[in-house]
């Protein structure tokens, strides 16, 4: 027998006139970690769709264990005793643990929950997983669905794992742990495949790369015999410079001042506690934290979109040199004053730009109480979409295409672009980049930079703590709703901002 | 008038709304808010009718046992093949389910009422007596029943259908509750794509429970037509039922086991203006508005309810399509 777990010869796998992947060829070893690396659109996950059955391919043939297998559904792969934890969680939130664990297995003997339960356990005490059974999905972290996850494939016997982009939701510490069970089950002879687009964590856990570039592919190297720069080369097809140009900020003065922000949410508990700190012209101030600490709301307080508790928030207009408080003020009035919100929330098309209407049109959801006449003016939203499409690169078949069929990259450019095109004063940025491939997100990250050179206040929420670093002048760490700390973007390690995302200082908890 | 005998009434009342509620929670719970019940229950009435009627002019000496068994096919048969028009509309064309339950009540009630008012025309037969298979329908299983005092009265008076309400409510419950095939059931409506993903048959699924929710639906309307109300149609007499059993899902937060008790419950306030003595016909109306009151009160309250148990399936009302993403 060799040693190779799956072997994939040929596979082409077309959606209509796109090709997805195209002649691809590779293996992956018992035991072994490897990654498959790739851009956005590059085919990464069409292919492990194949392996897990959501897919078939074309054309080419899958060999499992040296057998050829044909793989039609989840079902199939399960057989094969292949296993894909998908990017989404598959998780009914209102079932428990073991219920999902379950879901549609067809066991020998009697149905019992019991049974089921104490065979996770099993399971968890041999990976050192901590998860409860009996609780409820609803009630779980994001890292705690990703374990169910991890179990449920594992109790259906999966001896190859395939992770979608799993740490895509993870903070630092959670990544860790993450990669404590791959590690584990490396050990027990599982071969591990993990798509993702993260250089550090490809270097970090894997024993071999696979590198897709637009359906291609274009090869397997060993991690220890390469680094990041050569590994970009392969996946972007071009030198890409990974440094992002920092200016040292200057005409620096106080823009925003937040003193003793407080929100209170829908069920009775404080979102924001008091929170205080300061946006200056000319910086970029980057955000931090788990994902739902506060940030959200935080911007929206900002914007006038989320009432207040208590706290003010202060800001000096540039062109009277007045103070100005936003609480007393309506959305539409901020906005005039030249505060922007540029939301790209977890969903791409939740807020800020209509999924069925084209670009053009969308131009218009900000301008449209600038027409004269009862008639719409379509003129200069259409030469502002132009302008976007050209100066931002944006694919799209042309104005009129509705937005929610671009791809996400190109989505996210026009809502960015669309807000800087009103020469803000102060830029609220969250997430801008989250999905979008290296080639995008350089190129957002440039435009944040244009802007912070231009005098605006830039304030960019981000989640990938490389880039905060990078990017950012100062960075402010938001944990629970409460401000854990300040850093200087150029001095500051990312340890010392993990800690700060998941504790809070002594003496603050203290004082409540 | 005494008082176990109103209630035995409120039990009798509450029968159909039980046959409608727990069918229209196993279409729920798969995914289906199927609002084409009412125009099942109706429709579903009448075709028993029309069965039991074909019977009885066909034979000399009509049997009511094979009248019951004739009208039971009927019925069943006009239920099951309205849930797959809906199913068909639903899941495999993926319309809207709102209009297309809609279009099937306002169907199923134009049917039923279209056959259950000119029925002996229609059906080219001399008589319009269902005499032997309502007799077969209303003996009462327990014959000492009334031997049994009160209690006797209120519960074991009734016929066969009775006792079924109470069993199908019952293995509703424990399907849903305690076997493999409910908890798949439950994922199919709670997030259809996980459970796509572990190899459950979505559409399967959707189509068997809407088609036997549909058919225990149409047993309501089979009831109330041929026990109820002796085999004699009335056009519109259906009244709000079907729509009061649909409300009666959310009272009882989707639980079989409870429609039993909001299915008397409500029995109880459709007749409420019984229970008072001395109304004119102007006051009765007002307590005739009971039933709808108590819904739109509960409607409010479970919407003020933030318990994730006691929410709809996540999926109610929308079409599953694997290719979306």
């Amino acid at each position: 027998m060799s040693n190779a777990a799956i072997e994939l010869k040929g596979i082409t796998k077309r959606f209509g006139s796109v090709v997805a992947n195209h002649n691809i060829s590779m293996t992956v070893s018992r035991g072994e970690v490897l990654s498959i690396l790739g851009e956005n659109g590059s085919g990464k996950t069409t292919l492990m769709n194949m392996l897990s059955g959501i897919y078939h391919p074309d054309e080419g043939q899958i060999f499992v264990e040296g057998e050829p297998a044909t793989i039609r559904s989840p079902k199939d792969a399960f057989r094969y005793k292949i296993g894909m934890i998908h990017q989404h969680f598959k998780l009914v939130d209102n079932l428990t643990v073991t219920e999902n664990v379950i879901l549609g297995l067809r066991e020998e003997g009697r149905f019992s929950l019991k049974k089921s339960a104490e065979k996770i356990r099993k399971i968890c005490e041999t990976y050192g997983f901590q998860i409860d059974p009996m609780k409820k999905i609803y009630e779980m972290s994001v890292s705690e669905k990703q374990t169910v996850e991890i179990i449920k494939v594992i109790y259906r016997g999966a001896e190859i794992l395939i992770l979608d982009e799993p740490t895509a939701v993870l903070t630092p510490s959670e990544t860790k742990n993450l990669f404590a069970i791959i590690r584990n089950m490396k050990k027990a002879g599982k071969s591990i495949i993990i798509i993702t687009h993260k250089l550090g964590e490809v270097m970090e856990i894997s024993d071999r790369v696979a590198v897709l570039r637009k359906g291609e592919y274009i090869g397997t190297v060993e991690t220890k015999t390469t680094n990041e720069q050569t590994l970009t080369e392969m996946m972007v097809g071009k030198k890409v410079d990974l440094n992002i140009e920092r200016t040292d900020p200057h005409d620096c003065v106080k823009r925003l001042e937040l003193t003793n922000v407080s929100v209170t949410g829908k069920d009775g508990v404080k979102i924001l506690k008091n929170v205080s700190f300061h946006a200056k012209s000319g910086e970029i101030l980057g955000i931090a934290g788990i994902a739902g600490s506060g940030q959200k709301e935080l911007l929206e307080a900002i914007a006038g979109l989320q009432k207040l508790t208590s706290g003010s928030i202060i800001y000096h207009d540039p062109k009277t040199g007045k103070e100005e408080d936003l609480r007393d003020k309506t959305p539409l009035q901020i906005r005039e004053l030249g505060v922007r919100l540029s939301f790209v929330p977890e969903d791409r098309l939740g807020m800020g730009l209509v999924g069925s209407m084209g670009i053009t049109d969308n131009m218009m959801l900000r301008s449209y109480k600038s027409g004269r006449g009862f008639f719409l003016q379509k003129k200069d939203p259409k030469g502002l979409a132009n302008k976007i499409i050209s100066d931002l690169e944006v694919v799209t078949p042309g104005t009129e295409t509705p937005v929610r069929r671009l791809s996400g990259g190109n989505i996210q450019k026009v809502l960015v672009g669309r807000e800087i095109a009103a020469a803000p004063t102060v830029l609220m940025a969250a997430y801008p980049v989250r999905g979008l491939d290296i080639n995008s997100s350089y190129m957002i990250y440039h435009l944040l930079n244009a802007q912070k050179e231009s005098g605006t206040a830039v304030i960019f929420v981000g989640e990938d703590l490389d880039v905060l670093l990078e990017l950012c002048d100062r960075i402010i760490v938001i944990c629970h709703g409460q401000i854990s700390g300040t850093v200087e973007g150029r001095k500051a390690t990312k340890e010392e901002i993990g800690l700060m995302m998941t504790n809070l200082p002594e003496e603050k908890e203290d004082a409540e | 008038m005494n008082l176990a005998y109103i209630l035995s009434r409120a039990v009798a009342q509450g029968l159909p709304f039980l046959y409608g509620s727990t069918g229209e929670i196993l279409n729920e719970k798969s995914g289906n808010l199927n609002l084409g019940i009412p125009g099942i229950m109706i429709s579903g009435g009448v075709a028993g009718i029309v069965g039991a009627m074909l019977y009885e002019n066909s034979v000399a000496v009509p049997n009511g046992k094979v009248g019951l068994l004739v009208s039971l096919l009927f019925s069943l048969l006009c239920s099951v093949a309205l849930s797959l028009i809906y199913c068909f509309l639903t899941v495999t064309l993926r319309a809207n389910q709102n209009v297309t339950g809609l279009a099937i009540t306002i169907f199923g009630s134009g049917l039923g009422n279209f056959y259950g008012g000119s029925i002996t025309t229609l059906l080219g037969v001399s008589s319009s007596s269902v005499a032997a298979t309502t007799a077969a329908y209303k003996a009462p299983l327990i014959p000492f029943y009334d031997k049994l005092g009160a209690v006797g009265t209120i519960f074991f008076s009734h016929g066969f259908m009775f006792y079924l309400a109470l069993i199908i409510a019952f293995v509703s419950w424990f399907v849903l509750k305690k076997t493999r095939t409910g908890l798949n059931l439950r994922a199919v409506g709670e997030n259809p794509a996980t459970a796509d993903a572990t190899g459950i048959s979505v559409t399967k699924y959707k189509y068997i429970t809407t088609c036997i929710g549909g058919a225990i639906a149409g047993l309501g309307g089979l009831y109330y037509a041929i026990d109820y109300s002796n085999g004699l149609w009335d056009t519109n007499s259906f009244g709000d039922r079907g729509w009061l059993s649909v409300a009666l899902v959310i009272f009882v937060v989707w639980k079989p086991n409870l429609a039993v008790l909001g299915a008397f419950l409500f029995g109880g306030l459709y007749i409420a203006d019984i229970f008072v003595p001395g109304l004119t016909s102007a006051t009765k109306e007002i307590f005739k508005m009971l039933p709808y009151l108590v819904t739109i009160i509960i409607l409010i309250s479970t919407s003020l309810m933030k318990k994730k148990e006691n929410q709809p399936p996540a999926s109610l009302g929308l079409a599953y399509f694997r290719e979306e993403r």
